[in-house]
């Protein structure tokens, strides 16, 4: 039996991101029509089961579920049982006991999603999972630098920021590079992961360096919640040597985009008239989010699916 | 699965003869040409509805608008496929709200595929009148629908297979019946 998860790019082929980001291209038309909905897949449920708090990811699932005519059932940990102290497993397995005919799910821990395919009969789709996953952000932040011109084969995109918390980076890394990208990550030598060459990825220790003749500016989240444990000097200092200002950003090829999956630290990674500039693409990625998170969800349940046809 | 061709039942010529009948018979029946748009079913509908505006601005000497449509997400059978579907843009830049819609697809078989691409319309907006063109109606209706406007009636059995082969997509006109060898389904 094929399922149609998705649980990571490490294991999604070239050709499949192809086809999500294709798919994603033939949704956006339903956007601008006066009817915000097709049918395919009426009649279908899908759970968003989330543990971590998201708004966007979260909201731009659930949009993507009503523009496709499925019903949703929103599920956040602060009320529910896991609270009494209920499993993973046995959480989702009741979910499932309901009728439900897919999950998204967002999870703490490295694995979540993976660990609930194996239990799960219907497909799972991971809304980012600890430190490991976020497909659906990679693949919106490919739909965009496709929209604009973006050819795979060849284009540097720069990802500057915690390398190491960032599942955000991991999962672009294993994308871009399946589709010929030149990936170079830069950040604090404590925030780089030991294991950044296996992502297909070269590490730049310089910031200037790593924005240089680059198509693509990807800063990331400096995820402050996640740094008590002092792995860089200051909030300052970071922004000195990491953060992007109009000056290195002018290192980056003529018309470079600038991307960030949000939400931003203004004036520490990036700074306000970069992120609102001219080159700024952010708020098309959420735009792009929709229309990738519907192409996944119709691959999911649309068709050539042997569990939505039981 | 090989298929065998059984039969060509229609040549360059007589597709050619065809699509100018019905452009004819689309005048007439809309009293000339005010309100009427075409919508080309993906993928073969789309070439033909092209051809049937030419032929159309031939008669009346006005251009009419030609939009396409991707049926994929209004499917009731999806499920049936073992493949994932590609999805293509549905592109019909124009209003259809108090329109004429003409539906221009190659083949008009269990229905399914007019059905659907009834709702897909209706939910572009609300048209005066939908029609259908089809250049072959081979029989085997699932759901109460008929042509208004047909190339060709053609019987067949439901182990055949009616090919309509355009030059835009095929390299060559010409509808062919084939029938699979080892009897397997479409």
């Amino acid at each position: 039996m094929h399922r149609w998860d998705l649980l990571g790019l490490e294991n999604t082929s070239a050709s499949d991101i192809v086809w999500i980001l294709d798919t994603a291209k033939s949704m956006s038309d339903i956007m601008t029509r006066d009817i915000k909905k097709v049918p395919t897949l009426r009649g279908k449920s899908v759970c968003t089961l989330f543990f971590e708090p998201s708004t966007r990811t979260r909201s731009s699932f659930e949009l993507a579920c009503k523009y496709l005519s499925a019903d949703t059932l929103s599920f956040s940990t602060t009320t529910s049982s896991v609270r009494k102290g209920e499993t993973l497993a046995d959480t989702a397995l009741n979910i499932q006991a309901m009728g439900i005919d897919a999950v998204v799910i967002r999870h703490q821990s490295s694995g979540a999603p993976h660990y609930l395919a194996q239990k799960l009969k219907c497909p799972v789709i991971n809304a980012g999972d600890g430190m490991h996953e976020h497909p659906t952000q990679a693949l919106l932040d490919m739909y965009t630098m496709r929209e604009h011109g973006v050819n795979f084969e060849g284009a540097k995109v720069a990802i500057i920021g915690d390398i190491a918390h960032s599942r955000v980076a991991r999962s672009n890394a294993w994308g871009l590079t399946k589709l010929g990208a030149h990936v170079v990550f830069c950040g604090p030598p404590t925030l780089i992961p030991p294991d950044a060459d296996k992502l297909g990825a070269e590490v730049v220790a310089d910031a200037d360096e790593a924005v240089r003749d680059a198509d693509v500016v990807y800063m990331l989240r400096l995820q402050l919640e996640r740094q008590s444990g002092g792995l860089f000097p200051s909030v300052r200092e970071y922004r000195e040597l990491y953060g992007l200002n109009r000056r290195r950003l002018a290192l980056a090829k003529r018309g470079a985009l600038v991307m960030h999956p949000g939400p931003m630290n203004r004036g520490v990674e990036i700074e306000s008239d970069v992120a609102d500039g001219p080159q700024s693409v952010i708020l098309e990625q959420v735009t792009g989010g929709v229309l990738v998170r519907m192409a996944v969800l119709f691959r999911a349940l649309g068709g050539g699916n042997e569990w939505a046809g039981s | 699965m090989v298929l065998r061709e059984k039969a060509k039942i229609m040549d360059e010529q007589a597709m050619d003869r065809a699509l100018s009948r019905i452009a004819h018979e689309v005048v007439e029946r809309n009293k000339g040409v005010e309100g009427v748009v075409l919508v080309g079913i993906r993928r073969r509908g789309v070439p033909l509805a092209n051809r049937l505006k030419q032929k159309i601005a031939e008669i009346e000497g006005k251009n009419i608008p030609v939009g396409v449509l991707d049926i994929t997400l209004y499917r009731d059978d999806l499920a049936l496929k073992a493949e994932q579907p590609v999805v293509q843009k549905t592109e019909v830049p124009f209003s259809v709200k108090g329109k004429h819609v003409v539906m221009v697809d190659d083949v008009i078989y269990t229905g399914r595929t007019a059905r659907a691409a009834m709702d897909a319309i209706m939910d572009l907006g609300r048209p005066r009148t939908i029609q259908l063109a089809v250049l072959v109606d081979r029989g085997h209706r699932e759901l109460p629908i008929r042509p208004d406007y047909v190339g060709k009636n053609v019987p067949t059995s439901q182990k055949e297979i009616i090919h309509v082969k355009v030059s835009e997509i095929d390299g060559a006109d010409e509808v062919v019946i084939e029938e699979a060898r080892d009897g397997g389904e479409e």
